[in-house]
């Protein structure tokens, strides 16, 4: 039997190391990679939560928050595309006036 | 059996992800988490939703970190424009604070009187999945759709070619 207790303390320690991802590193993509894992744990909790309480809604939420993610992802690499096509790098330091 | 398996996959899987975001470069930083994510794809095989695993393996280990990984390249980030990786100064105070918010989260989370609550067997046929997505989060379904149409959009909008005098 897995104990529910378990696997949040898995999700909530995916979602720290996405955080800690999310402020180590200056680049951009890696501050992305950041956010991928700490919504890999909430689906985690989802899912968990779904199987704890023996109901559907957790796995369908899991399912609409990769969607989500999906829509996310595509914005923020468009996003990355045209940075680099700024500005020829991809460190967020660098981005640190309003104009141009 | 499942249980020892599900230990052992949620392991791999924070080892993968650590090793993940102590990459200096992104090519490798997202071949970690593709192993990770399919580590976590399996957690949720035994925590009774095949569907799920399948899509996250599907959506998020294919597609997702696929176009990751062509954004990687198209760019031609790896490795030599790879910025200098975070120094032990950087290093130092995150990991403090990291530490300490998952210890915390930990301690919150085996204090609770529900900690020792086991889950149950539990299966979730996809056929049950679709009926109670289709029917009873049919609003959602079309929110989502309506979100990923606002995506491309945004998507394109932001790949139009710059305006003169823009790009250096």
């Amino acid at each position: 039997m897995i104990s529910f207790g378990h696997a949040l303390a898995f999700a909530g320690a995916l979602f720290v190391l996405g955080l800690t991802c999310v402020l180590l590193h200056r680049q951009i993509l890696m501050i992305l990679i950041g956010v991928e894992i700490m919504l890999n744990g909430a689906s985690l909790v989802f899912v968990a939560a779904s199987a704890y309480w023996q109901q559907v809604d957790g796995q369908v939420f899991a399912l609409l928050l990769m969607a989500i993610t999906a829509a996310e992802v595509a914005v923020a690499l468009a996003m990355v595309v045209y940075l680099w096509r700024r500005k020829r790098t991809l460190v967020a330091d660098e981005f640190n006036r309003m104009r141009g | 059996m499942a249980t020892v398996l599900f230990y052992i996959l949620g392991f791999t899987m924070l080892a993968a992800t650590l090793l993940c975001i102590t990459r200096r470069n992104p090519v490798h930083a997202v071949i970690y988490l593709v192993a990770g994510l399919f580590a976590l794809a399996l957690m949720f095989y035994l925590l009774g939703a095949p569907l799920v695993a399948a899509w996250q393996v599907i959506v998020y280990a294919g597609a997702i970190m696929v176009l990751f990984l062509f954004i990687i390249m198209m760019l031609g980030l790896a490795p030599q424009d790879v910025p200098e990786g975070p120094s032990w100064q950087r290093w130092g105070p995150l990991a403090l604070l990291s530490s300490s918010i998952m210890i915390c989260t930990l301690l919150l989370i085996f204090k609770d009187p529900m900690a020792g609550q086991q889950i149950d067997d539990f299966y979730l046929a996809p056929q049950v999945l679709g009926e109670a997505l289709f029917s009873r989060y049919a609003l959602a379904v079309e929110i989502v759709s309506f979100q990923l149409l606002f995506a491309t959009i945004g998507a394109y909008m932001l790949g139009r070619p710059l305006p003169k005098g823009e790009d250096q």
